[in-house]
């Protein structure tokens, strides 16, 4: 059995105008297979990818922002957002999806995924990975 | 002049430098990832409030829907059109100026 590493998915971009964020969700889920230590991180424009109320029926788009709530059964609940970058943008913690998951070793107690950082605390985080991806 | 943006004001010059070539009386058109541009409270709003003054501002609504931004997170002022008012906006004009 190889080692556990930590990965870092970063993601930078908006989601609707690129196609980063619909293919570095993919990725992520996708790799969640791979049993590794993941966690997500939401910098810049992509912590407008955790936008509440995201409705694309008259932009002609998919919306694939309910994926994200998928991320919580996959194991991956560590979403790091940095706060600068929200407060930047005029938004705030509660502007974002309410994102949870449960937490087998407390009796399936249903925890926030969503943790806002500082972007010295991100830094740090930054530090700490083993891998990191960029989306 | 009809302008067109379609890149957030984070990640691009495009509304700055769209904003800084306008004449007073045209009409800014803000689409796709552009509608960003339209927040209220944000590290960018002050160009805007500032180009309010002398030009028309408007967001594309079902482009503001898709990224979950309802009109009251708008810049006073910022109108929002649908794809109606776009090709209104279009006519209206005798030149449509997208800046990429």
């Amino acid at each position: 059995m190889s080692e556990t590493k930590k990965f870092m998915y970063i993601n930078r971009h908006a989601p609707h105008g690129t196609v980063y964020a619909h293919e570095g969700l993919e990725v992520v889920l996708i790799g969640a297979a791979f049993e590794q230590d993941v966690c997500m991180a939401f910098i810049g424009d992509g912590v407008f990818q955790l936008k509440q109320d995201q409705d694309t029926s008259e932009a002609g788009m998919k919306n694939f922002s309910p994926a994200y709530r998928a991320l919580g059964d996959y194991e991956v609940n560590k979403l790091y957002v940095e706060r600068e970058s929200l407060q930047e943008r005029g938004l705030s913690e509660a502007d974002l999806m309410p994102l949870t998951w449960e937490d087998e070793d407390d009796d399936w107690a249903e925890k926030p995924s969503i943790r806002v950082v500082s972007r010295a605390e991100m830094s740090d985080l930054l530090e700490e990975q083993d891998v990191i991806l960029n989306f | 002049m009809l302008h067109t943006v379609n890149k957030s004001p984070f990640e691009s010059s495009s509304l700055r430098t769209c904003l800084a070539l306008a004449r007073a009386g045209s009409d800014i058109l803000l689409i796709e990832d552009g509608v960003y541009g339209g927040l209220a409270g944000s590290a960018h709003s002050t160009m805007v409030e500032d180009a309010l003054k002398s030009m028309k501002v408007y967001a594309l609504g079902p482009d503001l829907k898709a990224r979950g931004l309802a009109e009251d997170r708008l810049i006073p002022g910022v109108q929002v059109v649908g794809y109606d008012g776009f090709v209104d906006l279009a006519s209206a004009n005798d030149k449509v100026q997208s800046w990429l």
